[in-house]
C-alpha cells in the first residue's frame, strides 16, 4: 500500500507538469486552440459541479444553466468599468449599485459563486423535497425562469440586447486554476463522512433517514455547493465569450452537461474530466460532418445540427451498452495508477524469460 | 425503573383502514420484546411509528419521556432509536465497510469544511470511525469481506451487515424487523447467539418482529400478538404458545388429535 506522504508529492509533482503544459498551451497553441482547451476546462468545473449533486447525492438538477447565468452576469456587472457600463445600457440606464461597484476578477468570479449559491439554497430548500422526475422539471423551470428574469431586467442585465465587451480575462491559467480547485474540493468532500452521507440518500433515501442522516441539510448542502461552482464557471464562461445574453444560457448549456456527465459516467470524477475534454474536442472535429460531405458515391447534404445528432447516438449506443459511462466508476487513484505501471511492466519481463 | 419507550394507546388510520388500533406498549430498559402476529397485522406500522416514518394518527410515543410523536427519522435516530428493516434496506452499490462507517456519521464532531480539507482533527475522528466500523464487522465475521460492495454479499451476510450498521448508530433501542427471514437453521442459531451478544455488549433494549417461533420463544421474554391492528395476547412464551386466541389466530392448532 502506498503511503499518503508519497500520494501528496506525486500530485505536486502532476500540479507542477500540468502549470508546464498550460504554460505550453497558452503560448504555443493558436487561440482557436486555446479556446478549445478553456472550453474543456469549463466543462470540468461544470461537469464535476452537476456530479456532486446528480451522480453522488442522486438529486437530477437541471438547473445548471440557471446558476452560469447568475454567475455571467455577476462577473461581467463586476469586472467591467463604470463609464463603460453607462455606454452600454441603452434600453435603460443601469441600476444604482452596478452603476459604481467595480471589482478584480478574482473577487467577481467568487462572488458570481456565492450568488449562484444563495439562489440555490432558496431554491433548494423547497424544491429538493421533491424526488427523481419531479425534481427534474422544478429546477429546469428553475433556469427558466431565471432566463427570462435576465431577459427582462433591462437595468439590470440589459435585456435582450445581453452585455457586450466583457474583458477577456479568461485564460488557461484560470480555467484550469479552477478545475483543479473545483475538483479538490469536492473530491475532498465526496471522500469524506459527509460524502458517504450523500451517497447514502443516494443510495436508499429512507435507510439514510433513519440511521440519523438528515436529509434536507445533505441535499440543501450539497446542490448549493454545485452551484457555487457553476457559478464561477459561469462567470469564466462570459469573460472567455466577452459577449453574455440570456440565449447563451437556454436549456441546451445544461443539456452539454448533462452529456458530458453521462459519457464520463455518473459518480466519477477521472471520468467527467476526460469526457469534457473529449466533447469539446469532438464537438470541434466533427465539423466538418455539418459541411455536408461524401461516403464513395453517396452524397450527404449539409445539414446544420448533425454534430448534435452523432451525439445523440452516442449517448444514445452508451446508455444501452455501457450505462456506467466510459469510465465506469472508475477514479484516479495514484496506487492504481502505478499497479496499472507496474502490470506494464511485469508484462514484458515474463516475454523476455521466455525467450532466454 | 422508568420506562425507556412507552406507547400510549396509539391508532393509525391510511384513508379508511385502520391498520393499528389502540396499541399499548411500555418497553423497560434492558429487555427483549417479540411482536409477532399474521402478516399485515400492523407489526411494521409499529415500527414506522416509533421511528418517525409514519406518524400516529390518535396519541402519542415517548421515548425516555420525550415526546417523540411526529418527529422526523433523523432526529430519532440521534436519540437514540435505530432499526432495521424487513425487506433489507443497504447501500447496495458502497462498500461494506462504508455501510458501517456510514452509520457513525450523526455523531459526527468536525465540520463541513474541516471534513473537505481533511484537517487534523477530522482525519482523527475519520480513523476512529475506521477502527470501531472494523471492530463491529469482525463482531459478524464480515470484516474479509470490507472492501466488497454491500449488495454483493449473500442475503444472510446483508441482514447481518444491516444490524451493524444500525449499532453504528450507538443506539439504545434496537428495533429488529424480522432478522431471520431469509436464513437456514445454522445461520439463525448464530443470529440468536448474536442478538444475546449484542444487548449484552451494548446494554440494548431490543423489539424484535420474527415469524420464526424458535427465534421469538427462544430469546424474548415477553410477546406481544397483534391481530388485524390490534393487541390480541402478550405474556411470556409459555403463556402465548397455550393462549387459545393466539393459536387460533396465528399460531395454528398442531396435532391435537395424536
Amino acid at each position: 500500500m502506498m503511503k499518503r506522504q508519497n500520494a501528496k508529492v506525486f500530485t505536486i509533482l502532476a500540479l507542477i507538469v500540468l502549470s508546464i503544459l498550460v504554460y505550453l498551451a497558452q503560448n504555443k497553441l493558436d487561440p482557436y486552440q486555446i479556446r478549445i482547451l478553456n472550453l474543456g476546462a469549463i466543462y470540468v468545473t461544470l461537469g464535476v459541479s452537476l456530479n456532486l449533486i446528480y451522480g453522488f447525492t442522486g438529486q437530477f438538477s437541471l438547473g445548471h444553466a440557471g446558476f452560469m447565468a447568475i454567475g455571467a452576469y455577476v462577473t461581467a456587472l463586476l469586472v467591467l468599468p463604470p463609464y463603460y457600463k453607462e455606454m452600454i445600457f441603452i434600453l435603460e440606464p443601469l441600476a444604482w449599485p452596478f452603476t459604481v461597484i467595480h471589482a478584480p476578477f478574482l473577487i467577481a468570479l467568487l462572488c458570481s459563486g456565492l450568488m449562484a449559491a444563495l439562489a440555490a439554497f432558496l431554491i433548494g430548500l423547497p424544491v429538493l423535497r421533491l424526488k427523481g422526475d419531479y425534481l427534474g422539471i422544478a429546477t429546469l423551470g428553475f433556469a427558466e425562469i431565471i432566463r427570462v428574469i435576465a431577459n427582462n431586467l433591462p437595468h439590470i442585465t440589459n435585456g435582450a440586447l445581453g452585455i457586450k465587451g466583457i474583458p477577456e480575462f479568461t485564460n488557461l491559467w484560470w480555467t484550469v486554476g479552477v478545475a483543479v480547485v473545483t475538483i479538490y474540493i469536492i473530491k475532498g468532500l465526496v471522500h469524506s463522512s459527509y460524502g458517504r452521507a450523500l451517497m447514502a440518500i443516494r443510495e436508499n433515501e429512507i435507510a439514510a433517514e433513519v440511521i440519523g442522516i438528515n436529509l434536507t441539510y445533505h441535499k440543501v448542502m450539497s446542490f448549493t455547493i454545485s452551484a457555487f461552482f457553476a457559478g464561477v464557471a459561469g462567470g469564466l464562461f462570459a469573460c472567455l465569450l466577452t459577449t453574455i445574453d440570456p440565449k447563451a444560457f437556454m436549456f441546451i448549456m445544461t443539456y452539454n452537461i448533462l452529456i458530458v456527465l453521462v459519457l464520463g459516467g455518473l459518480g466519477s470524477i477521472t471520468g467527467t474530466v476526460i469526457a469534457a475534454f473529449l466533447y469539446n474536442f469532438l464537438l470541434e472535429y466533427l465539423r466538418p460532418i455539418e459541411a455536408g460531405f461524401q461516403i464513395g458515391p453517396i452524397v450527404f447534404p449539409a445539414i446544420p445540427g448533425l454534430r448534435m445528432v452523432t451525439f445523440s447516438v452516442v449517448l444514445l449506443v452508451l446508455i444501452i451498452y455501457k450505462q456506467s459511462g466510459l469510465m465506469g466508476g472508475f477514479e484516479f487513484s495514484w496506487q492504481a495508477f502505478f499497479q496499472f505501471v507496474n502490470k506494464l511492466f511485469t508484462k514484458k519481463k515474463p516475454t523476455e524469460g521466455s525467450t532466454s | 425503573m422508568r420506562e425507556i419507550l412507552n406507547i400510549d394507546n396509539i391508532t393509525i388510520k391510511f384513508g379508511g383502514l385502520t391498520a393499528v388500533k389502540n396499541f399499548i406498549l411500555k418497553v423497560f430498559p434492558g429487555e427483549l420484546i417479540g411482536i409477532i402476529g399474521p402478516n399485515g397485522a400492523g407489526k411494521t406500522t409499529i415500527f414506522n411509528m416509533i421511528t418517525g416514518i409514519y406518524k400516529p394518527t390518535v396519541n402519542k410515543i415517548y421515548f425516555q419521556d420525550t415526546d417523540i410523536t411526529g418527529m422526523k427519522p433523523d432526529k430519532i435516530a440521534k436519540i437514540g432509536i435505530a432499526r432495521t428493516f424487513q425487506n433489507v434496506r443497504l447501500m447496495e452499490n458502497l462498500t461494506v465497510i462504508d455501510n458501517v462507517m456510514i452509520g457513525f456519521h450523526l455523531h459526527l464532531q468536525s465540520n463541513l469544511l474541516s471534513a473537505i480539507f481533511k484537517f487534523p482533527g477530522y482525519a482523527r475522528e475519520e480513523e476512529n470511525i475506521y477502527q470501531k466500523s472494523i471492530e463491529l464487522l469482525e463482531k459478524v465475521d464480515l470484516e474479509e469481506y470490507k472492501l466488497e460492495k454491500a449488495g454483493s454479499l449473500p442475503y444472510g451476510q446483508q441482514r447481518k451487515l444491516e444490524i451493524v450498521r444500525a449499532l453504528a448508530t450507538r443506539p439504545k433501542l434496537l428495533l429488529l424487523d424480522e432478522p431471520a427471514a431469509g436464513m437456514n437453521p445454522q445461520e439463525t442459531k448464530e443470529l440468536m447467539r448474536f442478538i444475546q451478544e449484542i444487548r449484552e455488549d451494548f446494554n440494548l433494549t431490543i423489539l424484535l418482529i420474527e415469524h420464526d417461533m424458535r427465534v421469538v420463544m427462544g430469546i424474548c421474554e415477553r410477546i406481544l400478538v397483534l391481530n388485524y391492528g390490534e393487541t390480541i395476547a402478550e405474556g411470556n412464551p409459555e403463556e402465548i404458545q397455550h393462549n387459545p386466541e393466539v393459536i387460533k389466530a396465528y399460531l395454528g392448532v398442531e396435532a391435537t388429535y395424536a
